[in-house]
């Protein structure tokens, strides 16, 4: 009954407003996210993206503004509890469990929603139930091979992977990807572009990224930061064609033009 | 995997079977300060052990371990000094008060990183300290005697091979429960947290829970310790929980092996037998230790144990060196 009408979107940000000191990092940012739509933010540096996510994720509280997460306000809730709601985090600077192996990696994502973790005494690593899924998310990204690999050992491109495997591994109803691209050569980039098109038919994305190429291959709709504010909001099309938007790239990416 | 037989594996051995035969030798031999040191080595070693599960495997570097020594042999001392002499009465009370200081202390601390965990709990150790030397009615400064061992059916700890086969018992079930510990899924938790906890967190961890727990765990353990020693020494004083023996727990932990199951023990024996060995020698017996400590640490990271780990991989080191994993 409760979704007769229009559905609520799945993500809705209002106002949201952050700043430090005098700077605005968030200008009354206001964005929705329908389910299964994938949303990119761009902007050029410095425009607030990685601000935004951390307030989505709840690593920074907002000054003003509320987040709503499948129609609950999510403004004051824990880090955890979001990831336990649903909400799923890739990082831009890659951040793992480096003395572990990646399979151990994910498989604390696992368990991580699999209940309390108040088990003092079977071994961890032998549980079926924390070790499958954990190695059907590698295999997903790619990196059934590298399992056993100690995390530090692994390469760039294998961590931005894994990343992604930890963040499935916590069966979220969304993603935030925070650059999942960044560093990437061409042929690991494209490898990317393909499996998040795969993820794009089951989830529900936002897609913050510096690679306009992937950007406009993958989003359905495109949301435009600059210095902390929205300036255009649509579209792939609308947006490539939008004065603004192009005003605020010109000299920083071509791409824009002509896509 | 590395084979069963190496040579971490034979030390570990060699030494097990030395700490249980050792009161037969010391019996043949009449040789009864053997036996006093190594109970005092097995019951530090407990104390090491219990450390080292929140500073190997939890990465919290905590500067006021020893106060738990304190508060567990305080508990024995008072009570028995009251007149209450059942262990069974004692060790519980010792037990459940180092895990409430435990809670109490580790509810503050825990919400600090780096120097200042370092610091705070040095602080609340020395504060607990200061309350033991104010304590007049049980010795103050001076500290406490006690006439009475912990009374337990059947067990009579004044004999001296049968309270070391106690304490010998309870370190290797401590070295067993924690070794469980750091594997299960709570272990994971916290060496995740030692990891990485910000990426803890945002995997849907509520991190400080976990870690309470295992504050309140270590520090439990460790009072469990400073009843045994208390039972050693018919003593207690400030002394046992004064800072410098925070630190010597620490170096026994990084001396051994941090985050290695029998690292601390490991450590224990070597840092204690080689203080009693060079004291034998000089008076200034602190100038060689010193060095050797820090020749461990600037090329050791690992310990002796990490030593000892290495020397039995380096014939294998040719085949899956990254393949290698991180055990507990």
């Amino acid at each position: 009954m409760r979704r007769c009408a229009v559905a609520e979107p799945l993500l809705q940000i209002e106002a949201l407003t952050k700043r430090f000191g005098g700077v605005v990092a968030s200008d009354a940012i206001s964005l929705e996210v329908p389910r299964g739509e994938l949303h990119a933010v761009i902007g050029p540096n410095g425009a607030g993206k990685t601000t935004l996510i951390a307030q989505l994720t709840g690593e920074l509280a907002p000054n003003a503004g509320r987040i709503r997460f499948d129609g609950a306000d999510i403004t004051a809730v824990p880090v955890y509890r979001r990831s336990q709601l649903g909400l799923a985090r890739s990082f831009q600077v890659t951040s793992l469990f480096l003395d572990f192996s990646a399979l151990d990696n994910v498989a604390l994502a696992v368990q991580a929603h699999a209940g309390h973790s108040f088990r003092f005494w079977r071994n961890a690593r032998r549980e079926p139930e924390l070790r499958a899924p954990a190695r059907a998310a590698l295999e997903r990204v790619g990196l059934g091979s590298r399992a056993e690999v100690l995390v530090a050992n692994l390469s760039h491109g294998e961590h931005r992977q894994l990343e992604i495997a930890m963040a499935l591994a916590t069966r979220p109803r969304m993603l935030l990807l925070d650059e999942p691209m960044a560093g990437m050569g061409p042929e690991e980039s494209a490898r990317m572009v393909r499996m998040l098109r795969e993820l794009k038919q089951e989830l529900t994305i936002l897609l913050i990224e510096h690679d306009m190429e992937a950007v406009f291959a993958l989003a359905d709709r495109i949301t435009v930061l600059v210095y902390g504010r929205v300036i255009a909001s649509g579209a792939p099309d609308a947006i490539r064609q939008n004065a603004e938007v192009r005003e605020a790239y010109l000299g920083e990416q071509q791409v824009v033009a002509h896509g | 995997m590395t084979p069963m037989v190496n040579a971490r594996n034979l030390v570990v051995a060699a030494l097990l079977a030395f700490l249980l035969l050792l009161p037969v030798y010391a019996g043949v031999t009449g040789n009864p300060f053997l036996l006093t040191l190594f109970t005092r080595i097995v019951i530090l070693a407990l104390a090491a052990t219990s450390l080292n599960l929140i500073l190997g495997y939890g990465g919290m570097v905590s500067f006021g371990h020893a106060a738990y020594l304190g508060i567990g042999g305080y508990a024995i001392g008072i009570l028995a000094s009251e007149g209450i002499t059942s262990g069974f009465v004692q060790w519980p009370v010792a037990l459940i008060v180092s895990a409430l200081v435990a809670l109490i202390i580790g509810l503050f601390c825990l919400r600090t990183r780096g120097v200042y965990f370092i610091m705070i709990t040095l602080a609340f150790a020395q504060m607990v300290y200061y309350v033991a030397a104010g304590l007049a009615r049980y010795g103050g400064d001076d500290g406490l005697t006690i006439y009475r061992r912990s009374q337990f059916d059947g067990l009579n700890l004044s004999n001296k091979p049968t309270f070391y086969y106690l304490c010998l018992a309870l370190l290797l079930g401590t070295i067993f429960l924690v070794w469980r510990l750091v594997n299960s899924r709570f272990g994971l938790v916290i060496q995740g947290a030692r990891s990485n906890e910000r990426r803890m967190q945002s995997i849907g961890f509520p991190t400080f829970r976990y870690r309470l727990t295992c504050f309140v765990i270590a520090g439990t353990l460790c009072g469990l310790a400073g009843a045994l020693l208390a039972n050693h020494t018919d003593f207690v004083s400030p002394a046992m929980m004064y800072w410098t023996r925070s630190g010597d727990l620490i170096v026994m932990v990084v001396l051994g092996g941090m985050s290695s199951t029998f690292g601390p023990l490991i450590g224990a024996v070597a840092l204690l037998v080689l203080e009693e060995a060079l004291s034998g020698l000089t008076e200034y017996w602190q100038i060689i230790l010193g060095p050797l400590l820090l020749l461990v640490v600037l090329f050791a990271r690992g310990g002796i144990d990490g030593l000892l780990e290495a020397a039995s991989l380096r014939p294998r080191l040719g085949g899956g060196a990254d393949a290698k994993v991180r055990r507990g």
